[in-house]
């Protein structure tokens, strides 16, 4: 098994290292049945999210149409075709999160942010998506950021918790992606 | 055997048989939008919901196979109700628009929703993603109309390999197109146009330039010239009630004189004549590699195929020097029309205007391409698909049942039966073996009524061998060598005959290739809708056209003699070559 190697900002990778893993990846699992989203998930891991010159190397790699690598991205929300912010903020909207105010926050999270559900914030530090129960209904409603999962989250709160991720990273500069 | 009750009726089927096609055998009929007989059930569309005694919900009868002791109901209240509402709720979605629709009349929803008695739109509101993609010059498609059935991503993915269509994105927001919802412009799309021969709906279809033809029509300064393609007159009687495999070869011509055309011609004469210059490019290629030891691609491809060349360009382009040099029969035709023919009215090629009625939507593409220019201007002006001719005659309020016979013009309308069979998997290789057979043993071709049988019929891939024997001088290095020919049709079939051979399997001389299942007869843009019974029918008829010529073969044909004589010299000359041949561009598959 080739090793999952996440995006990594303590020193740079160049972008013909990432390629000549994806070539390894893919050389791997080539031959067998169901590797496309394997394949696509260890890619994501590589390059941060899947740009369409990965994609087009996947499709011609596995042997499979690019319609069809480029349908099963779109239908997972697990997959990226943009680059990622450094903290990727989920927020639930399962029936309990949804029925306890979860798409208020949702709405006051874009406004702060200034960005879309799967967009990211021009200075690559947060990313926002949608996401379906994290098994926190008891106390709805719940965001996470990256493995942190925020329970009872109220609209008033939401400045302070980006303001923790800002203070945080501020020392440290966000990632740069290739 | 299994057991199954339907509608209190019991019988028995074979393990496998699904719910639908147990109820067909009974004669009970479950509408059905996404099933086809041809491809495993995906079970898409929920049209064919019935009821399972046992089963807590309603099941899709396509999808669901039968089990020992099965009772199921097929018309009961809650089934008829529920078939209803997904209907409506296709509907609901579903950007209608029926009275300006290309298939108001000719649509299964439309058909299913009068069927069930639906009478409103019960659930208006949003509309799936609109998008309407007229970036290829051959196919429009409109994703607002698509109810998502999935037939044509089968035929692209299965059928085709061309892959080129697949559901994007996901829920309310799911289309089916390209990868990323792009225009088929951008991706690899051979244009053959098997998606909108199955669409059930007005989601994908030709590009209709009925209206560049009236204006041709109507503009004085134009002679306009009519070619029809083999494969129409076997089929354009089904858009009249006629059933398939009704030929209406002399109908078609009278009506197509009655739309106005200054003369109506022949592909067929083209036809022939792509016959004399692929087989001696044929048999220059086999001297090449016997006789003189050059290097020569063999086996060689034909390319009468417009979608067969895209696909080479795309996913073999290494295999690009094989493909014959000629062009296809509907571009000969062009650039004779604009010259030979132009010369005898005295006129220049741009006072011509030439219309090709074809069985196919990828010769629409053929006409734009660069390469399709050598009498000076384009050599084929606007390409009409079958479909495209027969409403025009409409339009034109001609009854086209009432009409006479009437026969093609000269100098360019007389044809032989190989000719006509170049409509049919299998056509072209037995028409160009009618005639090299006969050039180089001097004797016709040893096969019962000239016809080839092993390469005859709907098998997906299809091999023939013919030993030589009996040599003219010219052609003694030939003398007892065993000519191999292969023949597929559907691309699908194509690519594996192509991998046979890079595997060296085979030892192909000559390899014909048709992009449409069956050939040119279901082509896309054929009446709707086509399956292999049809294809079959309207194999027969054109078979029974051949038969009933007493011009068989495509190098006894008079008035092609004559163009030789008058113009074009010899085979392969160099008129020819400028006029006739041509080379075509890889062009990779991303």
């Amino acid at each position: 098994m080739v090793e999952k190697l996440g995006p990594c900002a303590c020193q740079p990778i160049s972008e013909d290292e990432l390629y000549l893993r994806l070539e390894q990846i893919i050389a791997e699992y080539q031959a067998k049945p169901g590797a496309l989203i394997p394949v696509l998930q260890m890619a994501q891991g590589v390059f941060g999210y899947l740009p369409e010159p990965v994609l087009k190397k996947i499709s011609l790699g596995l042997n499979k149409p690019y319609s069809e690598v480029a349908g099963v991205v779109g239908f997972y929300s697990f997959f990226s075709t943009h680059p990622r912010g450094k903290h990727m903020i989920r927020v639930c909207l399962g029936t309990a999160c949804y029925v306890r105010g979860g798409k208020r926050i949702l709405e006051v999270l874009k406004q702060k942010l200034g960005i879309d559900v799967g967009e990211t914030t021009s200075d690559r530090m947060f990313s926002l998506e949608v996401a379906r129960c994290f098994g926190a209904c008891g106390l709805a409603p719940a965001i996470s950021i990256d493995d942190e999962v925020y329970q009872r989250v109220k609209p008033t709160k939401i400045q302070e918790i980006l303001d923790q991720y800002r203070q945080k990273d501020s020392a440290e500069p966000a990632r740069k992606d290739k | 055997m299994l057991k199954i009750t339907i509608n209190n009726q019991e019988t028995q089927v074979h393990p496998g048989t699904t719910i639908l096609q147990a109820a067909r055998q009974l004669g009970i009929r479950i509408p059905t939008l996404c099933h086809t007989e041809k491809y495993a059930p995906v079970g898409a569309c929920r049209v064919c919901l019935v009821e399972v005694e046992g089963t807590k919900s309603l099941v899709a009868s396509c999808a669901m196979p039968v089990s020992n002791g099965m009772k199921v109901q097929t018309h009961s209240r809650r089934a008829r109700e529920a078939r209803k509402m997904v209907v409506e709720l296709l509907l609901s979605a579903h950007d209608g628009e029926c009275q300006t629709c290309d298939r108001n009349n000719d649509c299964e929803l439309q058909s299913l929703a009068h069927e069930m008695g639906i009478r409103e739109v019960t659930y208006p509101g949003e509309k799936g993603p609109k998008k309407i993609d007229q970036s290829t010059p051959a196919l429009v498609r409109d994703a607002g109309k698509c109810i998502l059935c999935r037939r044509c991503v089968a035929v692209c993915n299965q059928t085709q390999g061309v892959g080129g269509l697949f559901p994007q994105h996901r829920g309310f927001k799911s289309m089916i197109g390209p990868a990323f919802t792009n225009d088929l412009s951008d991706v690899v799309c051979v244009q053959c146009g098997q998606c909108a021969a199955i669409c059930p709906v007005g989601a994908i279809s030709e590009k209709d330039q009925i209206q560049e033809v009236w204006n041709a029509l109507d503009d004085s300064t134009k002679h306009v010239v009519v070619q029809t393609a083999p494969a129409i007159r076997a089929a354009l009687g089904e858009c009249f009630g006629h059933p398939p495999g009704t030929l209406v070869t002399g109908k078609m011509v009278a009506a197509l004189k009655k739309l106005g055309f200054a003369a109506v011609f022949d592909t067929n004469f083209a036809a022939d004549l792509t016959i004399l210059e692929e087989g001696t490019e044929l048999l220059v290629r086999l001297k090449q590699a016997l006789l003189e030891n050059k290097p020569v691609a063999l086996p060689q491809f034909t390319s009468c195929s417009p979608g067969w060349i895209n696909y080479v360009e795309h996913f073999y382009p290494d295999m690009l020097p094989n493909i014959s040099t000629c062009k296809s029969p509907q571009q000969m035709f062009g650039a004779l029309a604009k010259t030979y023919y132009a010369k005898k009215l005295n006129k220049r090629p741009e006072d011509i205007f030439v219309v090709s009625i074809m069985p196919c939507t990828a010769k629409k593409y053929e006409s734009q391409r660069p390469e399709m220019a050598s009498s000076s201007v384009r050599d084929v002006d606007v390409v009409l698909t079958t479909r495209e001719l027969a409403r025009m005659i409409t339009q034109a309020g001609i009854d086209f049942n009432s009409l006479p016979d009437e026969k093609m013009n000269a100098p360019l309308g007389l044809s032989s039966g190989a000719a006509d069979i170049f409509a049919n998997t299998g056509g072209v290789m037995e028409a160009a073996l009618r005639t090299v057979y006969e050039i180089v043993t001097g004797k016709p071709l040893p096969f019962e009524n000239l016809h080839v049988t092993p390469i005859v019929g709907l098998e997906g891939v299809k091999e023939a061998s013919l030993k030589i024997t009996g040599t003219v001088p010219d052609w003694s290095f030939l003398e007892g060598l065993t000519v191999n020919v292969a023949v597929a049709h559907g691309l699908g079939n194509a690519r594996t005959l192509i991998e046979r051979i890079r595997s060296n399997q085979g030892n192909y001389h000559f390899v014909e290739v048709m992009t449409c299942p069956g050939g040119c007869i279901g082509g896309g843009g054929q009446p709707r809708m086509t399956d292999d019974t049809v294809r079959l029918a309207r194999i027969e008829a054109i078979y029974r056209e051949d038969e009933g010529k007493s011009l068989r073969k495509s190098h006894e044909n008079p008035d092609l003699k004559k163009l030789y004589e008058e113009f074009l010299g010899r085979p392969l000359s160099e008129k020819s070559h400028h006029l006739l041949h041509t080379r075509y561009t890889p062009k990779g598959l991303l």
